[in-house]
């Protein structure tokens, strides 16, 4: 349902974009040739016509062929995956770890000059636009230090139709910049989360219950109070990977990243509706996905959810 | 053996070391966009051509300075108006090492006139090609082509028997979305070869050892195409050195770029003309308030022309990169001068006086149309009209959309005063008639009509004659600039960046020819 709602969204916001024809062809082409193109491509049908066709080839896993470069959307999309899928993976572990670590620190520490620092800086995280942060890093990287590339995935390896740059010198150093930009965001969230669930339970009657036992400092931190701090954070990750997927798209165009984003901010310039809605109805199954699986996970990690079920269904 | 002449050789091996090392260099080139397929028929669109330019070859070709000369045809003649025969080099191998000769040339001639191909409209005049002699090409016109050297200076040579092993003798089907053997693979005659083709991604090109001309700079082994959207990254790619030259750099970088060290730009007019239409045909303007439609009087037209101060367009919105414009063309057609791109003076009281005389003294209000993604600096430019029309009381409303809004709705006739570019692919006034000016034209759409303009037109299209030919280009050009059809505004300019110690030719259709590059 979900799913359809967004296919007929995204659908109908093509009639906004404007006219993919003129793009097409060249300034000389004659008004005939237009009009036989646009009949040739189905654009002269009735929307709904061109609606109920689009759905039936998508449900098929079919999208057409791309305006612009003239290949299947399948292939296109698959072809630009693994890209979006390692950079997203990356940034998501860079934004997990990093961010519970800091998360804990800041938490533990809540007056320290370094607690302030941090949440300084990922106040800047938020409040900075993916760009600006991407565009900072090339200068800083790229073009003063010299140590890092300023666009592009490096060399790949294939592995099947499994492209990777985890395998290269290059590769891996290339993933650098495009994964730390795009985590940062995510990152913060984390920190912030984590800090106030962090400063909540130690609070609590059970932390000051182990502390009167005399448990070290680290093990209440880490074994007892970081655990169940990081229950919601859990719930956040899985939505935040798609979340990452959906904004790479900015990351991506700013790094040269062949992934999936790239190739739709190229659709939406040149008005390639087929790459377009293909990426938007993939982007919202991704999403359904993803909550399926949450609330899944919910059900096992969280007891009160497993105990309540039970009690309805008893 | 002498301490001298022992020094000497351990200096000679020495040098030979060091000369070796440098030998070999590669150019890391950049541009926002990629080449659509290695098909050298299959797409006629500007980096498609860049690419295949590198590795492919035609009869006749441009030169640095945009002129028509010889390439896989030495020389060529015609016996009657319809009848040329190309006498081609005998030296030219493919890079496979397989001799071209006359086969080759009919067979790539025929292949860009098959229905699949993106240049059988461009030379739809030639009815027929077949080789005399393994070195003598005769081609036959359906009608008297004066264009027919432009045309052919696009048409790549390919091998037929390489086609045939591939079975790529017709070219890709784009629109149909094939895949051939062709679109990802390519063999020519020219100065280099593809190694490496990921397209949007990485192009290698390695020198062709083959080829039968010579290098400016033989150190020039390997091209790397390296597309990057962004054009920040771009500049910064070039700027730490991970490339070697962006031949797209923009405008508010340009300054940047030059303060770096070790890099430089370089800037060259770009053969496109910016302008402004107003539609002269309607009986009242769609977005107007006077009833009427001012733009049928000349001395409104005339009145916004003399109100536009191009000189501060030039200094503030284009930081310089313009060259103001009397025509809608450009230098290096055929048919312009110096004397036609001359401007009316900058001039706001006659212009207010002009405005009167017409029966507007309190001005009329209008729509500008503009796109905001397609030309250099485009709304800023329309933002600049409209405050200098507001000063002789025409009230402009702006209005900037993106490019496939813009042109769809041009073409929808939708447009009352509205912005637009043209660039000139064969370099010659007929391109600019034929669109603009032409009754009924499919971009004419100030709605332009005069008869012997038309009648200009039909001579340009059939006269042999160039003296003739040119009497009656120059003679529809007068007609034309007296009439104000149009608004000119100015040529772009374009602007490469490279690394100082690497000069490649900037060219005004802003393609680069690698066989000219040197290193210092």
């Amino acid at each position: 349902m979900v799913m359809l709602v967004v296919a007929f969204v995204s659908f109908s916001l093509f009639n906004f974009v404007g006219d993919p024809i003129n793009n097409m062809v060249g300034e000389e082409t004659s008004d005939e040739e237009r009009a036989e193109l646009r009949e040739t491509l189905g654009l002269t049908d009735p929307i709904h016509v061109q609606f109920s066709r689009f759905v039936v080839n998508a449900s098929k896993g079919e999208f057409g062929i791309s305006y612009q470069l003239r290949r299947p959307v399948s292939e296109l999309i698959s072809e630009r995956l693994p890209a979006t899928i390692e950079l997203v993976l990356v940034s998501a572990l860079i934004a997990l770890v990093s961010g519970t670590l800091l998360g804990v620190y800041t938490g533990i520490n809540r007056k320290g000059f370094l607690s302030d620092i941090i949440l300084a800086i990922s106040l800047l995280g938020v409040s900075l636009p993916t760009f600006v942060i991407g565009i900072l890093f090339i200068y800083l990287f790229a073009v003063i230090l010299g140590i890092l590339p300023s666009f592009g995935r490096g060399e790949v390896v294939y592995l099947g139709f499994w492209s990777t740059g985890f395998l290269t010198t290059t590769g891996l150093k290339a993933i650098i910049l495009p994964s730390v930009t795009l985590s940062l965001f995510q990152m913060t969230y984390i920190i912030r989360l984590v800090r106030a669930e962090m400063m909540e339970i130690l609070q609590t009657d059970y932390i000051k219950f182990a502390r009167a036992r005399g448990i070290s400092e680290n093990s209440i931190h880490y074994k007892h109070a970081l655990k169940n701090g990081l229950i919601p954070v859990i719930t956040i990750a899985g939505i935040n990977i798609g979340t990452l997927i959906a904004f790479s798209i900015i990351t991506e165009t700013v790094f040269q990243w062949p992934g999936m984003g790239f190739l739709f901010i190229q659709a939406v310039q040149f008005v390639d509706i087929p790459i377009m809605s293909a990426y938007l109805v993939f982007i919202a199954f991704v999403f359904v996905m993803i909550n399926f699986i949450v609330d899944i996970l919910y059900y096992f990690i969280d007891p009160r959810i497993r105990v309540k079920a039970e009690t309805v269904s008893g | 053996m002498k301490p001298k002449t022992l020094i000497k050789l351990v200096l000679l091996i020495f040098l030979s070391f060091v000369s070796t090392q440098s030998f070999a260099k590669t150019i890391k080139w950049s541009m926002q966009g990629d080449s659509l397929t290695l098909d050298p028929h299959a797409q006629n669109e500007g980096p498609t051509t860049m690419v295949s330019r590198q590795i492919y070859e035609a009869l006749v070709t441009r030169g640095l300075d945009m002129s028509i000369g010889p390439q896989l045809a030495k020389k060529w003649a015609t016996v009657d108006p319809n009848t040329w025969y190309f006498y081609l080099r005998d030296d030219v191998k493919f890079s496979n090492g397989q001799k071209m000769t006359a086969e080759d040339v009919v067979f790539s001639i025929l292949r860009a006139k098959k229905p699949t191909s993106d240049f059988k409209e461009y030379i739809s005049t030639v009815s027929s090609a077949k080789a005399i002699d393994d070195y003598t090409v005769q081609i036959k016109t359906s009608k008297p082509n004066p264009i027919l050297l432009n045309q052919l200076s696009n048409i790549f040579i390919m091998s037929k028997k390489w086609s045939q092993e591939n079975s790529v003798i017709n070219p890709q089907n784009w629109d149909d979305g094939q895949e051939t053997f062709s679109a990802t693979n390519a063999m020519g005659t020219g100065p280099f070869k593809i190694s490496l083709r990921e397209p949007n991604t990485k192009t290698i090109f390695k020198r062709n050892y083959k080829w039968w001309g010579s290098m400016k700079d033989n150190k020039v082994t390997e091209i790397r195409l390296l597309p990057i959207k962004n054009a920040a990254t771009r500049v910064a790619a070039l700027l730490s050195g991970e490339l070697d030259l962006v031949t797209d750099a923009p405008v508010q970088d340009l300054a940047r770029i030059k303060s770096s060290t070790g890099h430089k730009v370089e800037s060259t007019a770009q053969m496109r003309t910016i302008f402004l239409g107003m539609d002269q045909s309607a009986d009242k303007l769609r977005t107007g308030n006077t009833g009427d439609n001012p733009f049928k009087k000349k001395e409104v037209r005339q009145a916004l022309y003399q109100a536009i101060d191009i000189e501060a367009i030039k200094k503030k919105v284009m930081r310089g990169l313009s060259e103001p414009a009397g025509i809608i063309t450009f230098p290096g057609v055929n048919g312009y001068t110096k004397e036609l791109d001359k401007r009316l003076p900058y001039d706001v009281n006659a212009a207010k006086k002009l405005l009167a005389d017409a029966g507007y003294p309190n001005g009329f209000n209008v729509e500008l149309r503009c796109p905001n993604d397609r030309y250099v600096n485009d709304e800023a430019i329309c933002t600049a009209v409209v405050g200098m029309l507001g000063k002789i009381g025409v009230n402009v409303n702006l209005f900037a959309q993106t490019k496939s809004k813009h042109f769809k709705e041009l073409k929808d006739n939708q447009g009352d005063f509205y912005m637009l570019g043209w660039g000139v692919p064969t370099l010659d006034s007929h391109y600019v008639f034929h669109y603009l000016y032409e009754s009924g034209a499919s971009w004419n759409k100030v709605n332009f009509s005069n008869s012997e303009v038309d009648a200009a037109i039909r001579v340009m299209e059939g006269e042999v004659d160039l003296e003739k030919r040119n009497a009656s280009i120059a003679k529809a050009w007068k007609i034309v600039k007296d009439d104000i059809s149009y608004l000119p505004l100015h040529h772009q300019v374009i602007s490469w960046a490279s690394k100082s110690g690497l000069d490649v030719p900037i060219r005004p259709n802003n393609e680069p020819l690698f066989r000219f590059a040197s290193f210092d």
